[in-house]
């Protein structure tokens, strides 16, 4: 696997606050790599100092083998896509698309605008301004723009965040499929753990400025290192000192079988949710458990008696030592 | 309802009315009158100081307004532009630096013409320096031209071209900045290609601010310009004083005005285009 982007224990420390402490990161070649976490967790600052915008206080950056840290940010040969795209907004789309083309050769660059917005579906719009754009579209351009200088890796600081729902998972599978056929590296930084989840071919959760795990999106549901990364990727019952999914849990009258685990439990509420139910319930000791079944066998009535049951092998266990 | 509108309007109005319509209206019954022997104005109506004023002495005049203005207006928004950059990025001493811009403000715009021509005569603080110096041995002729004329104006009137670039300057989204320089352009090529261009509505009001006035500037070049660098606002003021020619000084300042407004109305129709 060959590394095209490496962190090695970098840190961006403030006069107030720490806000980015020890990251370590390899990113492979043409990999979809998701920086998960929310806010303030210190990933818009990680994908910042790979841009070039914040100088790292402590720790290096390494692009193909080289050291970027101390590069400013039209030295790198890495592209951002903003937040909230950073469109010019007296330049058409075309304008804007060939902004970083222009000190670079010549002839072809009719060719790789077209390409590049055919790619992006945007032609026949190259003479818009910006302003004349749907949000969509907007983030298309920004894309564009970027794929375009062919950078070795594309940074997106959230830019699904800007879109209503009903386009985000739309876009979600464009962006995708885009990235594919491009073969670009991209950096992805989000708070929405179903977009990590669906887009990366890896992971990394980050909490309090310390990345806390990398891995592939099924092994950190399946196997998350910290109660931090359990809670932040989807949703977890505590009982005791272990870990159980809502949708590992099953409800019965009875006491478990032999080989499963089980805890008696009172019915808050139920709520039916098309594909599943959602069971609000309450362990003896007063905890709430949430139990998520494809469909109740029989019907429970609120305050009615029950027993939990999961399998051993659904138990998530940490044993975080170094737990702050 | 309208009556209540017709009220809260009535002082805007009154306004309007007394001290810019009715002022131009006699103004404009001036003009086509004739000259009076001792000033005024007497019968009968005419055209007459219309056609005076396609004379070459004050096409000449007008010329010299035209140019000294925009060479005025080039220089305030060449030195205002970085000024204002420097102040929209000076953090927590912004307010520090717009008041030393507005600082000149508290001192009557004619005491400091004067301080210029203290500085610049030829008996001045300038040149008496250099020929302390050696560097001359006889004065250098620093007042009574073009010249001090626009010297005079690009020092009253910088702080009406920097205030409005600071405001664009200002609002000017940051993140822009930083997409240029990700996209690899380097500082120089973010200023032509960026914020250059997005601070065009600030550069026009600018230059409006300077224009207008300094086309119609009078106390500057009377002082730094002597008798020797007229503009249109001492044709004017002339007219009014020792000329006694009221109807043709009513015609100059009318025709001052024309082109002042057909300038805005061609440079607000620029203004729409560029909100397409």
């Amino acid at each position: 696997m060959e590394c095209v982007l490496e962190l090695r224990a970098v840190s961006k420390h403030y006069a107030s606050h720490h806000a980015v402490n020890g990251v370590s990161l390899n990113l492979a070649r043409g990999e979809f790599f998701s920086l998960l976490g929310p806010s303030g967790c210190g990933k818009t600052t990680t994908l910042r100092m790979v841009a070039g915008f914040e100088e790292p206080t402590e720790g290096e950056i390494r692009l193909n083998g080289a050291s970027i840290q101390h590069l400013k940010p039209y030295q790198r040969n890495v592209s951002t896509v903003f937040q909230n795209y950073a469109l010019f907004p007296h330049l058409t789309v075309r304008d804007n698309v060939e902004f970083g083309l222009r000190r670079r050769a010549g002839n072809h660059i009719g060719d790789r605008v077209r390409d590049v917005l055919d790619l992006v579906q945007l032609a026949g719009k190259e003479s818009r301004r910006p302003s004349q754009l749907s949000g969509g579209e907007r983030q298309r351009v920004a894309l564009a723009r970027s794929l375009v200088l062919e950078p070795e890796v594309l940074l997106l600081d959230e830019p699904l965040s800007a879109l209503d729902p009903n386009l985000r998972k739309q876009v979600r599978a464009e962006l995708k499929a885009i990235q594919r056929r491009v073969g670009i590296t991209f950096l992805f930084v989000t708070h929405d753990q179903e977009e990590a989840l669906s887009l990366s071919d890896r992971l990394g959760v980050m909490n309090k400025g310390r990345l806390e795990q990398v891995g592939t999106p099924e092994e950190i549901y399946l196997h998350p290192s910290t109660r931090f990364v359990a809670s932040f990727l989807g949703a977890v019952n505590w009982i005791g000192d272990v870990g159980v999914r809502p949708e590992a849990m099953r409800i019965a009258r009875e006491p478990s079988r032999n080989g499963h685990r089980s805890r008696p439990a009172t019915i808050v509420h139920s709520t039916f949710l098309g594909n599943c139910v959602h069971v609000d319930t309450r362990l003896s000791d007063g905890e709430p458990a949430v139990v998520e079944v494809s469909r109740l066998g029989e019907t429970f009535a609120p305050g009615q008696a029950v027993h939990l049951w999961w399998e051993p092998a659904d138990e998530l266990r940490f044993d975080e030592l170094h737990h702050e | 309802m309208n009556r209540l509108r017709a009220w809260f309007l009535a002082p805007t109005w009154i306004t309007v009315i007394t001290l810019f319509l009715a002022p131009l209206a006699i103004i404009l019954g001036y003009s086509f009158l004739t000259r009076g022997i001792y000033g005024g104005i007497t019968a009968p109506w005419t055209a007459e100081s219309y056609q005076r004023l396609i004379d070459p002495i004050y096409l000449v005049i007008l010329w010299r307004s035209f140019w000294v203005a925009g060479a005025s207006t080039v220089l305030c928004l060449l030195l205002g532009f970085p000024l204002a950059l420097f102040i929209s990025r000076a953090g927590q001493h912004k307010n520090f630096y717009l008041g030393l811009v507005m600082l000149p403000f508290w001192t009557s715009f004619l005491v400091r013409t004067y301080a210029w021509m203290f500085l610049l005569r030829d008996t001045g603080l300038l040149n008496t320096l250099l020929e302390k110096l050696g560097l001359i041995h006889s004065p250098l002729p620093l007042l009574y031209n073009d010249g001090a004329v626009i010297l005079g104006l690009v020092y009253g009137y910088l702080p009406f071209t920097v205030l409005p670039l600071y405001a664009t300057l200002e609002r000017l989204d940051r993140t822009l900045l930083e997409a240029s320089a990700d996209l690899g352009a380097k500082p120089w090529a973010t200023l032509t290609r960026v914020t250059i261009p997005l601070s065009a509505p600030g550069i026009r009001a600018g230059a409006i601010l300077v224009f207008i006035p300094c086309l119609g500037a009078y106390l500057t070049p009377d002082l730094l310009g002597g008798g020797k660098s007229v503009m249109i606002g001492n044709l004017i003021q002339n007219q009014f004083t020792t000329a006694r020619d009221w109807p043709f000084g009513s015609a100059v300042s009318l025709v001052l005005m024309a082109i002042v407004m057909v300038l805005l109305f061609v440079i607000a129709r620029g203004e729409g285009e560029d909100l397409l």
